[in-house]
């Protein structure tokens, strides 16, 4: 080698060696020192941000350089992860920079004017704001509030579903406002109140470090909530005592931690909830002086529909579709008789699992020095009997007593980040207000009306359009004007082919979506508008545990995206309160006439409270720049006002940004991690020990409820079940996850999981291109007999990520009658190769 | 190939990819294409791509910043990991990396909730594919332009290194 000057191999060596030291912050030969940037250039601004994904609600610290995000990685500090993020998590650096970003407002076009038919071409946002506020006020002529809606998400910011709200159904008067969360968790919200008339789980996710034993129904917690299985994972392999167990009806990749592992046939869940009652009741094991004290018996309604169109056979026939809800007072002997048909015998013919697995999962429940936590998710939500599955998992944890204390905790998960913060509490569905109350509540609607200082009577009593109802009245042309925030409904909503899709394109509709990708549902729309995305907005979501996570903007949005925020409100400012609503209504609150409804919901003295100086100075703000206040604040505040000192206190505004996250209620500073027991939870009085306090009688209920069948099971020409879901690698529909190379790659594209023996009795072998077809529609994907899942025979499943693969265009639409959310999981499909695809 | 070339290449390949993806509706004076989803209209029903095998090599792949976990470059079909034991470990354990010469787990996998380091790995640690995903030979339709910190940092010095 020549001393004194290295030769190109040395050089490249050096210079390689400066570039990996700059990345690790170590010392460098001194040959290369001169490469080497110095310490202030080398340094990162780290923040703290709750991950994009599902309702998990993991905190990330998020790296940002020149405006940009360079890395990220799971937040030591946050008591959810501690440090850990799954492998989507730890691709959030990249989510935003999609090479095909919306960076502009995007609207069909033909000759320089709007046309349905016509092609997307780009405008300002005026011109986009003109003509979407024109086709709404078109709308409200025509059909009066009802005609216009909107279709928004659990992945919303708090601020954004509460703005979106309030625009809707104080605004517009139209409470067809409902979250794509009517997808995911509506069954476990009507769960919720039915069983304790409050909303969201008691427990948290301490429970699982308490926890003996943990029961997985409906729940594949290994791919969908993979950090909190990580905890479960901790528990299970670091205490030999504990025990999980697994019920599915197929095989997936939490069975790789299961002592206990259960397929049933789909539907037949109901059977097994209450076989495990009947074993409680019949081996002695009731907790009586539990169930004395806080509990009451109620027979629910039974045969009620399955929320199909009423002029379905199915929903024709249902005798108590009309009080789905309903439900009459009966003794625990009562109950005990209802159940004790139920015996394992019976449950195992139905479910087809064997009978000592049956008794031994009893035998969780039933063991009072066992300390268990049940776990679901989309199993028992996406249902037509959801809601039943909901409150019968609760019968168990009542029954025995065995609730609202560490370790014994019926958990229901979410799936999207904010599924709780926003679409529950903040109320978006078409059927709430803010701190669980309903706008069918004269009393509950006197109370928002104060609130924001608006007219008795501006929110209309009947609940509006949900979110299949909307599909619905599309295709119908009874809704004409609507908006999508934050979601892909033709790629996620049931039965695509024959009403979503359809609704979409009826020529009397505009169909406005704001995203931040073009995704199918934004190439099937009139208008795109290009939204900002995460840590391109100050944010703030609530997750699982009741956890509230803040965000501050860490980088600016792309081009002449904005955040549905801003979004919300700018186009609030297009609507005199005389276009929207009656004289009458007008006449007593006259002080508001000649003005916008941006300047009666968003400038009323509560909103725009907080000086535009109140927001960090460290952190941009684009919608406090924009309206020249603190919005986020304003907003949030106002809607805190809601809850506190209802049971749903949340702390002041800045504690957020300070807290990794705080579980509501917040009292006196203090978060509340275990509700209804005395001690835990600052609504118990002294002497109380445990009140279920959402019912007025302070106790909680415990159904009767039967076996009923599925809307749709296989028969001789559509002989397979199919279930959709998610996998691991993407989250929902793939919009964000799929443009990072890396978790595209992990796995490509759906494939149609089946058992080998059902593929070789239709001589199909793996990697062939077949049809999965129902009788609403089909698509073509490719046969897959090994990988991750083990199906049963007579099951197949297809993930819904892919949207190249619209598998909602063969799912069918029936909903469970009391939560109108839809079963994703239970329809009858046939499978043949496509042509000589081989 | 050097990761430099591979991505460009990539990138081409991409590019080629959304050249050929036709736009809804057609004669769309600003494309908006629908990379992932291909030519298709949303009425028609696109035909499945064929399934791709797994990437099978011991080639690391280049991390996009420090704390990402690495892809998996080889197949881990049939790999056990569950209550009986991890066949990841096999190579990938501390004691196993010198007849493997596999990389050894990261000393972050031997913490546990409170950072505490133990004897072995950590059991919240013990599902590898909950972070370390294999890789099929696919190519993503869609290109991201995330930028490194390295090549961030190298046009923002002085001169503007190239990179």
């Amino acid at each position: 080698m020549n001393k004194g000057r290295p030769n190109r191999r040395d050089f490249l060596k050096l210079e390689a060696a400066a570039m990996a030291a700059v990345a690790g912050g170590m010392a460098t030969p001194a040959g290369a020192q001169n490469l080497m940037a110095e310490r202030p250039t080398s340094v990162l601004a780290w923040d703290k941000a709750p991950c994009r994904f599902c309702g998990t609600g993991c905190s990330v610290m998020v790296a940002t350089k020149d405006g940009r995000v360079v890395a990220t990685h799971g937040d030591i500090k946050s008591e959810v992860n501690r440090g850990l993020n799954c492998v989507k998590g730890y691709f959030l650096s990249k989510i935003m920079y999609g090479h095909d970003r919306l960076t502009q407002p995007l609207l069909r076009k033909n000759g320089g004017k709007f046309d349905k038919n016509g092609e997307f071409t780009p405008v300002g946002w005026d011109e986009a704001f003109d003509v979407m506020a024109e086709k709404f006020k078109a709308a409200l002529r025509k059909q009066g509030p009802s005609g216009v809606g909107m279709f928004g998400s659990g992945q919303w910011t708090i601020w954004e579903g509460y703005a979106a709200a309030k625009l809707f159904k104080a605004g517009f008067r139209s409470n067809n406002i409902d979250p794509n969360a009517r997808h995911c968790m509506a069954s476990a919200v009507a769960g919720f109140m039915r069983t304790f008339g409050i909303d969201e789980p008691m427990g948290c996710y301490d429970d699982m470090e308490a926890a003996d034993a943990f029961v997985l129904w409906g729940a594949n917690m290994a791919e969908m909530h993979p950090i909190l299985w990580t905890r479960v994972a901790d528990r299970r392999l670091s205490a030999p005592h504990v025990r999980v167990a697994v019920l599915s009806t197929f095989e997936q990749r939490s069975f790789d931690l299961a002592d206990l592992a259960i397929v049933f046939t789909p539907q037949t869940d109901l059977a097994i909830l209450n076989a495990i009652a009947n074993h409680i009741i019949k081996t002695g094991r009731v907790n009586r002086e539990f169930v004395d004290r806080h509990t009451t018996f109620k027979r629910g309604q039974t045969d009620i529909g399955y929320g199909l169109r009423p002029e379905h056979p199915l929903q024709a026939k249902a005798t108590g579709a009309a009080k789905a809800n309903d439900a009459t007072d009966m003794t625990f002997e009562q109950f005990a008789q209802f159940v004790s048909e139920y015996t394992f015998e019976k449950a195992s013919a139905l479910s087809g699992v064997p009978v000592n697995q049956l008794q031994a999962l009893a035998e969780i429940y039933a063991d009072p020095k066992v300390k268990v936590m049940s776990f679901w998710t989309m199993g028992f939500n996406q249902h037509t009997r959801g809601v039943w599955c909901n409150n019968l998992v609760y019968n168990l944890h009542l029954l025995t007593g065995k609730i609202a204390e560490p370790g014994n905790s019926p958990f229901s998960l979410t799936g999207q980040p904010s599924a709780c913060g926003t679409a529950r509490e903040v109320g978006t569905f078409s059927h709430r207000l803010p701190a669980d109350m309903l706008v069918a509540n004269k009393a509950h609607r006197d109370i928002a009306e104060r609130i924001w200082k608006l007219p008795e009577g501006t929110i209309p009593a009947q609940p509006g359009y949900h979110a299949v109802l909307q599909s619905r009245m599309l295709k119908d042309g009874k809704l004409n004007a609507y908006w999508i925030q934050v979601n892909n409904n033709l790629q996620a909503g049931a039965n695509a082919n024959e009403e979503t899709y359809p609704g979409y394109r009826n020529p009397e509709n505009f169909i406005v979506v704001s995203d931040a990708y073009p995704t199918v549902t934004a190439l099937a729309a009139d208008l795109i508008l290009p939204a900002a995305m995460w840590v391109e907005k100050e944010g703030a979501y609530g997750n699982a545990e009741r956890r509230t996570q803040f965000w501050h903007q860490l980088v600016e949005a792309p081009g002449e995206s904005r955040s549905d925020l801003w979004q919300l409100m700018e186009f609030s400012k297009r609507f005199k309160i005389e276009e929207v609503w009656p004289e009458d209504l007008l006449a007593k609150q006259p002080e508001y006439r000649g003005k916008t409804l941006y300047e009666v919901l968003y400038r009323n003295g509560q909103v725009d409270k907080f000086p535009l100086s109140d927001a960090d100075p460290n952190h941009a703000n684009q919608e406090a720049k924009h309206f020249g206040f603190y919005v986020q604040k304003g907003l949030f505040e106002e809607y805190a006002s809601f809850g506190r000192g209802h049971g749903h206190d949340l702390a002041p505004f800045d504690a957020y940004h300070e807290a990794r996250g705080l579980r509501w209620p917040v009292v006196n500073g203090k978060e509340t991690r275990w509700r209804f027991r005395e001690g835990l939870d600052p609504y118990v009085k002294p002497s109380e020990g445990l009140k279920f306090y959402g019912n007025p009688d302070g106790k909680a209920r415990i159904f009767a409820l039967p076996y009923e069948p599925a809307a749709e099971a296989p028969d001789a020409t559509y002989p397979f079940w199919l279930v959709t879901g998610r996998v691991l690698e993407h989250w929902h529909s793939g919009s964000m996850t799929r443009r990072v190379p890396e978790l595209y790659r992990a796995f490509p594209e759906a494939v149609c999981f089946m058992h080998p023996d059902d593929a070789q009795a239709l001589k199909l072998r793996r990697g062939d291109e077949i049809k999965v077809e129902s009788r609403r529609g089909y698509i073509r994907t490719r046969v897959e007999t090994r990988g991750r899942n083990k199906m049963p025979r007579g099951v197949v499943f297809v993930p819904w990520f892919d949207e190249g693969q619209l598998i909602n265009r063969v799912t069918l639409d029936a909903t469970d009658p009391i939560s109108l959310q839809t079963d994703f999981k239970k329809c009858a499909v046939r499978l043949a190769l496509v042509g000589d695809a081989r | 190939m050097k990761p430099r070339q591979r991505v460009v290449l990539l990138a081409l390949a991409a590019a080629g990819l959304s050249a050929l993806a036709t736009t809804l509706p057609a004669q769309n004076p600003t494309p908006v294409p629908l990379l992932l989803r291909g030519p298709t209209p949303l009425d028609q029903i696109a035909p499945a791509p064929r399934m791709t095998p797994m990437r099978n090599t011991s080639e690391k792949e280049v991390r996009n910043y420090p704390e990402q976990p690495p892809v998996i470059p080889h197949t881990i079909e049939g790999y056990q990991v569950d209550l009986n034991g991890n066949k990841c470990l096999s190579c990938h354990a501390r004691s196993r990396t010198g007849e493997s010469q596999a990389p050894m787990i990261s000393i972050t996998h031997f913490m546990d909730r409170d950072g505490q380091l133990l004897a072995t790995i950590s059991p919240r640690r013990f599902f590898c594919t909950a972070c370390h995903v294999p890789q099929h030979e696919a190519k993503a339709p869609v290109p991201n332009d995330f930028v490194d910190i390295d090549t961030l940092l190298a046009r923002s010095a002085p001169g503007g290194v190239r990179r």
